[in-house]
């Protein structure tokens, strides 16, 4: 059972169509990459999951069961712009917004106190958020998307305004969170933490889901059996099966090329090259999911 | 529900717990009798201890007999050319010339002041010199004050009002247009503080983007519901402490004066009199059912606030700064000032005339207009109605607001104008 499926959702304003006809599985236990330009639909589809907003056409379902307001609790949202309460201690604030997510008075509090503890943020139950740097109200902001245990979890770029030291502390967190069973949502356009924490992407252009799967298939479907040779003297004659695509000199005769093979298998191209010159080393080019997604997103806007 | 709840708790909490709410709750009340004491006491003071001033004048008709109550005067007996030379150069506070009088056309009384004069100052200088023709006209008549005073007579209505069941109360206007109009007033402003406070807090969750977490555990109807309520709560609670304030305050001034009274060297005769007036006001006072106002008074403000307040909601939610909201403000603001100017002009004047009924029974005004009506007596069904035009009135514009809001707060740096919020009113889910 997925955690998150959508079928065929559609959402139309006015003027343009902001989600067309997208299909999306997001499974169990995973960190799920929703990637796409801006001004794709990415948020809208994030308001829809979070039934701030409703679907024209299409259905959500949440663990096999059809999205319904009591699912609220068992989402926790992470929104792109921040914001709390400014004239609210930390405290009250996280209570809260507990409560507001269903717990128990008594539970709430607990749980923000726990994970004030957990955070090494004892101090600062009785401050006020105006009080706070923003990184430390990113940290409160953070777990008040968590701290009632939701089963998805949905975080719209998390690392924004944190500094590398915060940034791993959330990684750890959100690496603690999916290990302990939670589904994540990640939107960005940070290809390095797509690249470092996604199992599953999706990417979303112009209203329509252009790509999705895990990361593996994404990547090996984007293999082009391109080669980064580093060796000596220039490549003179290859046989017809290759293409010398770029080649150039690193430092006095060590040159690097990119040969892309059209059929031969690595394993040729090493014995083929063996024969012309000294290779010091062989890396297949697999693309980044930066130049996936800029291909496709360019691609996308060319036709 | 239960979340609504939650959000009247948080909202009211927030606002209860500030020391603004304290400060306003409790010095409020006292801060206005406070500045009109202390107005009146030095205005008082001022009239006792203003030494006169001196008015030099030039009399040729040979009338004029001062009257040394306000001014001090000083004869000359130079002509007025030499007389004003004088004045030029040498200055004072001002000089009159009286001309040779036609009795009947008095004409040429002038006066030369180095700054224009008050007019309280020229009025009694006129008044003056009016007197002083009367008498001798008097003289002419051969009419003595005697026979004048025996014209005079005074006659105050005493007016009943007479209910079907035969009760009969005797009512004073000039209380009850007091009433009235404290009341009306109070409820203008009230309507007016508590709704910019919802658009206020409305703003800042929304600048603050506070705003996409909360919609995001709550519809954004219970949001704009429970903020609205918990305002409400904030303002009666606010009211109950007034009242209570208020009532402590009066018995105890009421006894303090009580007490003081009888002290002062008086003759049995004043005594009686001025008992007497008392007697009237305060039994005047004790007509009227200020349990009665005030329990209407407490339903109309609920009403007209949940009324306006979600207009204000839907204000709040569509615009990104408090400068922005001014353009909206203005539609909002005109039922306002026609009710608030109704009350003076209409409906304090004729309390039961067709307009200012109209004005009651509508739901934008009738708050205001039923306030200045209801001390001197509304009829049930006029009530009733009114109330009830009320409650669908807010149920309207809350409706209305509603649909506004949810899309509103989630729209930033949109430029909004009426076409943009009826968009937005028409959109789906």
């Amino acid at each position: 059972m997925q955690a998150l499926e959508a079928n065929h959702v559609t959402k139309r304003y006015t003027n343009h169509v902001a989600l067309d006809d997208v299909s999306l599985s997001i499974p169990p236990q995973t960190i799920f990459g929703l990637l796409g330009p801006n001004g794709a639909g990415k948020t809208t589809l994030i308001r829809i999951i979070n039934q701030i907003i409703n679907a024209d056409a299409g259905e959500i379902t949440l663990f096999g069961e059809k999205l319904e307001p009591r699912h609220i609790g068992s989402i926790g949202y992470l929104p792109e712009e921040r914001g709390l309460y400014k004239k609210l201690k930390v405290g009250e604030q996280l209570t809260y917004f507990a409560q507001l997510k269903g717990l128990s008075r008594k539970d709430a509090v607990e749980r923000s106190k726990w994970w004030i503890r957990k955070f090494e943020i004892n101090d600062w139950w009785n401050k006020k958020v105006e009080d706070l740097s923003k990184g430390m109200a990113q940290k409160v902001q953070f777990i008040s998307t968590v701290m009632h245990e939701p089963k998805l979890i949905i975080l719209d770029e998390p690392f924004s305004g944190f500094d590398p030291v915060n940034a791993q502390l959330i990684t750890k967190e959100i690496l603690e969170l999916k290990e302990n069973g939670s589904t994540i949502i990640f939107s960005t356009h940070r290809m390095e933490t797509v690249e470092d924490l996604c199992d599953h992407i999706a990417l979303i252009n112009k209203s329509k889901v252009i790509l999705e799967g895990s990361k593996k298939q994404v990547k090996d479907s984007y293999r082009s059996s391109t080669f980064v040779v580093e060796h000596t003297g220039r490549i003179g004659m290859l046989p017809a099966a290759y293409e010398v695509v770029d080649q150039r000199i690193l430092e006095g005769d060590y040159h690097r090329s990119i040969i892309k093979s059209n059929a031969a298998k690595p394993n040729q191209l090493i014995r083929d090259l063996t024969e012309v010159t000294e290779v010091y080393s062989f890396v297949e080019k697999i693309p980044t999911m930066s130049e996936i997604f800029i291909n496709l997103v360019k691609g996308g806007s060319d036709e | 529900m239960n979340k609504i709840w939650l959000i009247v708790q948080r909202e009211f909490l927030n606002r209860v717990q500030k020391k603004s709410f304290l400060i306003a709750t409790i010095i409020l009340p006292l801060i206005f009798p406070a500045i009109m004491a202390v107005l009146v006491y030095v205005s008082i003071q001022q009239k006792k201890n203003a030494e006169k001033e001196t008015v030099q004048y030039v009399d040729e008709s040979g009338l004029f007999v001062p009257d040394t109550s306000k001014f001090v005067f000083t004869k000359l007996t130079v002509p007025l050319s030499e007389a004003t030379e004088n004045y030029k150069k040498e200055g004072g506070f001002a000089l009159l010339y009286i001309p040779k009088l036609d009795l009947y056309n008095p004409k040429g009384v002038s006066l030369y002041t180095r700054v224009s004069p008050s007019p309280s100052d020229l009025n009694s200088l006129e008044q003056m010199l009016e007197n002083r023709i009367k008498e001798v006209k008097m003289q002419q008549f051969h009419i003595e004050q005697r026979m004048l005073d025996s014209l005079k007579t005074n006659v105050s209505i005493h007016s009943v009002k007479v209910s079907e069941a035969g009760e009969e109360t005797s009512s004073d206007s000039k209380i009850l247009f007091g009433v009235g109009m404290a009341a009306g007033i109070m409820m203008y402003m009230f309507i007016f503080i508590y709704g910019a406070q919802i658009m206020q807090g409305i703003i800042e969750e929304k600048t603050s983007k506070v705003v996409e977490v909360i919609v995001s555990s709550v519809r954004p109807f219970q949001l704009m519901m429970g903020k609205i309520v918990g305002l409400a709560s904030v303002g009666l609670l606010q009211f109950l402490i007034w009242i209570i304030l208020i009532t402590t305050l009066s018995s105890v001034v009421l006894a303090y004066f009580g007490l003081q009274m009888p002290q002062q060297q008086m003759t049995e005769q004043v005594i009686q009199q001025q008992s007497q007036e008392q007697f009237k006001v305060l039994s005047a006072l004790g007509q009227i059912p200020f349990s009665y106002v005030i329990v209407t008074f407490l339903f109309y403000f609920l009403g007209g606030y949940l009324m306006y307040g979600a207009l204000f909601a839907a204000v709040g939610s569509s615009v990104d700064s408090p400068a922005e909201a001014q353009q909206f403000m203005f539609p909002i603001t005109i039922p306002m000032l026609i009710a608030y100017f109704g009350l003076f002009t209409f409906i304090l004047e004729d309390p039961h005339g067709p307009i200012s009924v109209w004005l009651s029974l509508i739901p934008f005004t009738s708050p205001i207009a039923m306030m200045g009506r209801i001390a001197f007596g509304v009829p049930d069904w006029q009530l009733a109605l009114s109330m009830l035009l009320l409650i669908a009135g807010f149920v309207f514009t809350t409706w209305i607001a509603g649909r506004i809001y949810r899309v509103g707060i989630l729209m930033h740096g949109t430029k909004v104008n009426y076409k943009v919020l009826a968009k937005w009113f028409m959109m789906k889910g």
